[in-house]
């Protein structure tokens, strides 16, 4: 049994994930992952891995570059950095999700909000616990993270080429459906950023569950 | 003994270097319609490096031009645009791999029968220049595409606007030692028939201090914090 096993996805058990959580599922090839955003507004901070070979993972630029599009919604295919389909939105009721802002880090924070904020929880530090607990058999570190997928996170470009952050288009229920084309390692962290009005300054849980369609 | 540096850099071909705290580089697109991809790394902690995500985030921009800085994914600023002739600089289409060069309709070129002329992607071309620095793949991550601009619409297609000029020039001074991993092959989403061949000049000069009402410094609340941040990195050296 690999440190993985117990993270192996099973039918008809739907996981809550606490505001400022993280939580690492493996999702078999084929198999359907359903994230629920309970309340609405809230940033589910997602990495995907290939479960059978780590270095193989979601890539940000491949995945816009393959759909000449930023945001992501039902049709989309997540890419690997080969350019290999790793996973792929069926059913979205949110309707848009972003890829271009990235996560939240302490010292990202400390730019952003004030240098006050070094010490506030934050996505990275939740992904880089993972790294070291649950995942420490894999021996990845800072370099295996990527640039990652926020769902139900909506961040406009104007058409000055200005980057906005606004929230709407979520809301309580609201869910995203993905397929696997690998057997995918998902690691997510609950973003437990409190220093942006995109959530309302108010993280809540999320709910993901597998499903057989 | 060197008081500046220049070099050209014919389309399609890739090279690295060690750029120094308080250098400038400056590049110089000298056929029009060029793209340089460029990646770059703290050198001396290449875990730390260019975080497109948070430099775009924290300056509220999707596009790089004059008065941005390139910020680490540990809040510190790499370089800073201190001239740019363009306007706009994509950081979010990243780079042409082979599986993408081979979708386009150009010649299928290999070095035994086109010698140096043979042709090259840009993610090859990281990742031999990677390879120099004891990195690999998985330090693969988002990279600038200097002098193309990329327009986002309300859904957010994406499409490459006209080429700018020959002569458009953008001057970086580097804030910290830097791996620099620099290419000329074609942007990803160029579509012309054949393969772009264009030349671009770099030019490495030093630069005056950082003032304290810097452009740069001062053009948002945050570019002062990722100032403080990369000067407290380097404070009692």
């Amino acid at each position: 049994m690999t440190q993985l096993d117990k993270h192996l996805m099973q039918d008809q058990q739907p996981q809550t994930i606490p505001a400022g959580g993280y939580w690492l599922g493996i999702l078999p090839k084929g198999r359907i992952i359903r994230l629920t955003d309970r309340h609405g507004n809230q940033a589910v901070d997602t990495l995907f891995f290939n479960a059978d070979d780590f270095s193989e993972r979601y890539s940000a630029m491949q995945t816009i570059q393959s759909q000449r599009s930023l945001y992501l919604t039902t049709g989309s295919i997540l890419r690997s950095e080969a350019g290999n389909a790793m996973v792929e939105i069926i059913e979205d009721t949110c309707g848009r999700h972003d890829t271009l802002g990235g996560a939240c880090a302490a010292e990202s924070n400390t730019v952003r909000y004030a240098h006050n904020t070094k010490t506030m929880h934050s996505c990275r530090d939740s992904w880089l616990l993972a790294l070291n607990t649950e995942l420490a058999d894999l021996e990845l570190t800072k370099s295996d993270l990527s640039h990652n997928v926020n769902f139900f996170m909506n961040v406009p470009v104007t058409p000055e080429g200005q980057l906005t952050f606004e929230d709407g288009v979520s809301g309580p229920g609201k869910y995203v459906d993905l397929i696997a084309h690998v057997n995918l390692a998902i690691l997510i962290s609950n973003c437990p950023q409190l220093n942006n009005p995109c959530n309302g300054y108010n993280p809540t849980p999320v709910h993901v569950e597998m499903r057989l369609q | 003994m060197l008081s500046d540096y220049s070099e050209r850099l014919d389309g399609g071909r890739h090279c690295s270097m060690i750029v120094r705290r308080g250098v400038s580089l400056k590049l110089t697109d000298l056929s029009g319609g060029s793209n340089v991809g460029m990646m770059i790394y703290n050198a001396e902690n290449t875990t730390e490096r260019l975080n497109i995500p948070d430099s775009l985030k924290c300056q509220h921009t999707f596009k790089i031009t004059q008065g941005n800085c390139l910020y680490t994914d540990m809040g510190r600023i790499l370089c800073s645009v201190i001239e740019d002739s363009a306007g706009w600089h994509d950081a979010t289409s990243g780079t042409c791999s082979k599986t993408h060069l081979d979708t386009k309709p150009w010649a299928k070129e290999t070095f035994q029968e086109s010698r140096n002329d043979f042709l090259r992607n840009g993610q090859d071309s990281f990742l031999v220049e990677l390879g120099k620095y004891g990195m690999s793949a998985k330090d693969l991550v988002a990279n600038m595409n200097w002098f193309s601009r990329v327009d986002a619409d309300s859904e957010g297609h994406l499409a490459l606007a006209a080429p700018y000029p020959s002569g458009t020039s953008v001057t970086l001074r580097f804030e910290m030692d830097a791996i620099v991993l620099m290419h000329t092959c074609p942007h990803p989403f160029n579509d012309s028939l054949t393969y772009p061949k264009t030349e671009v000049s770099l030019h490495l000069a030093l630069s005056d201090a950082v003032a304290e009402d810097d452009a740069c410094r001062t053009n948002c609340a945050e570019n002062g914090r990722g100032f403080t941040n990369t000067e407290l990195y380097y404070f009692g050296r």
